[in-house]
């Protein structure tokens, strides 16, 4: 398989009357030929950004790129042709009509007419194609921007929160598409925050926080790697609750106190914690190992699960507190 | 090529585009109704009352006048001269002054083609403004060159689709407004003395009237392109006619600055639609020889207006182009 994304050592500084602000920091990713890649990160790691950065709406302040094994942005007018692309909810227009602005679009790109009422049929937009841009629903302005990342047939397909509106129907089509397109040969890389559907659909993800790569490759390596040690532990009795999870602690594991039990991760034999708890006169009741998904995993690797009584800020992930990380995980 | 038709089509479209030119159509035509109107031929029956009119009037000054020194000359007081006191001429009253206006079409159609380029040449900035301004506050740029990932490219294929279609539009009006103001001479005044020099003139009026609404429209497009958005170009726009004509004239004005006039741009549009506008130094003394007062003048010819013009374009567009390869889209 060929990587038909690749990146290394992005880095991108925005500077303004604010002061500077390190959008990505080393960022390195690589989509192969033929998958549905997903991308994930929190609120302002720097998705939206590597994406601009890519299609050469913003200038990268160092790193390498390449698109379909050609450099960009050196060679993108090239590759641009064979890339589809949305970048966070695409405004368009709001005095024409979505045909228009397709139609328009297709005339700039050199594309057939013909392939506008193809791909207002894929998104579902055909019998509102007459209507403003400007009366149409979150959901429908969304499909009209799938429907101009489709527009060129593209090699590649980038979509930057693609679902962000659509309503649960058009989400499973959106998911039905994305299967067909990659079966088709399209490969195509998918920014959500809905880690569900993510799992679903995507054979490979990208997990960035902070700028910088946490973790990437299959989603079922992933997920592996992360599946090990997570714990479920009731107790007989719930106020031992917080006494045990010190305890728990003090044997090295990392331990999460919910309301009625406690999530225990970081010890490698699930004894250990029968058998400290016991030393204590604590008696278990449950002891469970919860099969990870994608969401606890994204939540672990970039440091952005709930903490009662806290409200994270935007910025607070693994990697700010952390300092300089060590590389990509995973690959 | 596709690039261009694209947004030739973009620009034709836009509704915007459509309102605004309907209204300066309209606008256009409110003025040579105006015009139509206002002037009468001068046929024999028009220009005979006129004459009886005039001949009317200064026998009535005669007579007062004539009134008004026996007035004088009864009171007879010393120190004044009665002799002195005004006797109208026959000079002083023309039949023309008594006439209804007339359109000479040789001597008064080069206002209109003033006019008509100064009120395309607003068209002009305003459309090529938001022409580009909406595109980027509505996002539509950012689409476009995620298509196009060639800024420049871009950026200039959109401005000549633009003076492109002005130039189109200029044409046409252009033409338009020659004919109806032929007609208005043949109905309401005259035609006489069109000779093939004359037309050569009005012609060549008329191109530099298109090269002052081309400028105009690249200059809304390049500041709307700098400021990314429509507002820029009209608040520069406005600022500069408040702030910088307004202001800067009564300033220059109190500082008794000579040849001020030099400092407005009405001046440098008047010098290179007419092809020299004269400014004459009111404030120096006089010193023309015999008593007669001959003050300083300057004259700016439409060369040099033409220089300051190719000046300001170039800073403008040169700088939107610059700004546009140099700066993030977000
Ligand atoms: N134009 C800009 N000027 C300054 N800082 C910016 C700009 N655009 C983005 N940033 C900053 O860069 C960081 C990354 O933003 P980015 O939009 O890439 O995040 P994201 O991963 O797409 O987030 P989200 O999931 O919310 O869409 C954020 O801290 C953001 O504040
Ligand atoms: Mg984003």
């Amino acid at each position: 398989m060929s990587a038909v994304l690749e990146i290394q050592g992005l880095q991108k500084t925005y500077r303004s009357r604010k002061g500077v602000r390190r959008a990505l920091d080393g960022f390195d990713m690589v989509v192969e030929a033929g998958q549905v890649h997903g991308f994930l990160g929190p609120n302002g790691s720097g998705k939206t950004t590597t994406l601009r950065t890519l299609l050469g709406l913003i200038r990268p302040n160092g790193g390498r790129m390449a698109i379909l094994g050609r450099e960009v942005p050196q060679s993108l007018p090239e590759v641009a042709g064979s890339v589809g692309a949305i970048v966070e909810s695409p405004q368009f227009f709001g005095n024409f009509s979505a045909r228009d602005t397709l139609s328009l679009l297709a005339d700039a790109g050199g594309v057939e007419r013909v392939r506008v009422d193809e791909v207002l049929e894929l998104v579902g937009l055909r019998d509102r194609a007459g209507d403003r841009v400007k009366t149409y629903s979150l959901g429908m302005k969304q499909r009209l921007a799938v429907a101009s990342a489709l527009l060129k047939n593209p090699r590649l397909l980038i979509l930057d929160e693609p679902a962000n509106g659509l309503d649960p129907g058009g989400i499973r089509e959106m998911r039905t598409l994305m299967r067909t397109l990659a079966e088709s040969g399209m490969t195509v890389v998918l920014s959500s925050h809905i880690l569900g559907e993510i799992q679903l659909i995507c054979d490979s993800v990208t997990i960035i926080a902070a700028g910088r790569r946490v973790a990437a490759g299959a989603v079922t390596d992933v997920l592996a790697q992360h599946a090990t040690s997570s714990v479920r532990v009731r107790l007989e009795s719930a106020s031992d609750l917080t006494a045990s999870a010190g305890a728990l602690r003090e044997l090295g594991a990392q331990v999460v106190v919910e309301h009625d039990h406690l999530m225990v991760s970081g010890l490698a034999q699930p004894s250990a914690i029968t058998r400290a708890l016991a030393a204590r006169e604590v008696y278990v009741a449950e002891l469970s190992p919860v099969s990870v998904d994608l969401e606890s995993v994204f939540l672990e690797l970039t440091g952005t699960a709930p903490v009662a009584g806290e409200h994270r800020q935007v910025d607070q992930t693994v990697m700010a507190q952390a300092g300089p990380a060590q590389g990509g995980w995973g690959q | 090529m596709s690039l261009y038709t694209a947004e030739t089509r973009r620009l034709t479209k836009r509704r915007f585009t459509r309102f605004f030119l309907i209204g300066v159509v309209l606008l256009l035509g409110a003025i040579a109704a105006g015009m139509f109107l206002t002037n009468h031929k001068n046929t024999p029956e028009v220009v005979a009352a006129a004459q009886a009119k005039a001949d009317r009037e200064f026998q009535q000054a005669v007579v007062q006048a004539e009134a008004e020194r026996k007035a004088c000359e009864a009171q007879a007081q010393p120190g004044n001269d009665c002799s002195q006191m005004w006797t109208p001429t026959r000079e002083e009253f023309q039949a023309q002054w008594y006439m209804p206006p007339t359109f000479n079409f040789r001597k008064n159609f080069g206002d209109m083609v003033t006019t008509l380029a100064a009120i395309l040449a607003m068209a002009a900035f305003v459309i090529g403004a938001s022409f580009v301004g909406a595109e980027w506050s509505s996002g539509g740029m950012m689409n476009l060159l995620l298509w196009r990932p060639q800024r420049l490219t871009v950026l200039n294929t959109k401005l000549a689709a633009l003076l492109a279609v002005l130039t189109a539009v200029t044409v046409l009006l252009s033409a338009v407004w020659t004919g109806v103001f032929a007609l208005v001479a043949n109905l309401r005044g005259t035609f006489g003395g069109m000779t093939s020099g004359a037309w050569q003139s009005i012609l060549l009026m008329e191109l530099r009237g298109l090269v002052i609404v081309l400028a105009a429209g690249a200059l809304g497009f390049g500041l709307a392109s700098i400021g990314r958005h429509t507002a820029v170009a009209m608040g520069v726009a406005i600022g500069v006619v408040v702030v910088l004509q307004a202001g800067l004239g009564t300033v220059l004005a109190m500082a008794q600055v000579k040849y001020l006039e030099m400092y407005l741009a009405p001046t440098w549009i008047a010098a290179w639609m007419n092809k020299s506008v004269e400014l004459v130094d009111y404030n120096a003394p006089c010193v023309g020889a015999g008593g007669t007062c001959e003050q300083p003048t300057l004259t700016l010819t439409w060369g040099m207006a033409g220089v300051g013009l190719v000046a300001v374009l170039a800073l403008v567009v040169g700088t939107a182009m610059w700004t546009l390869r140099k700066r993030d889209i977000t």
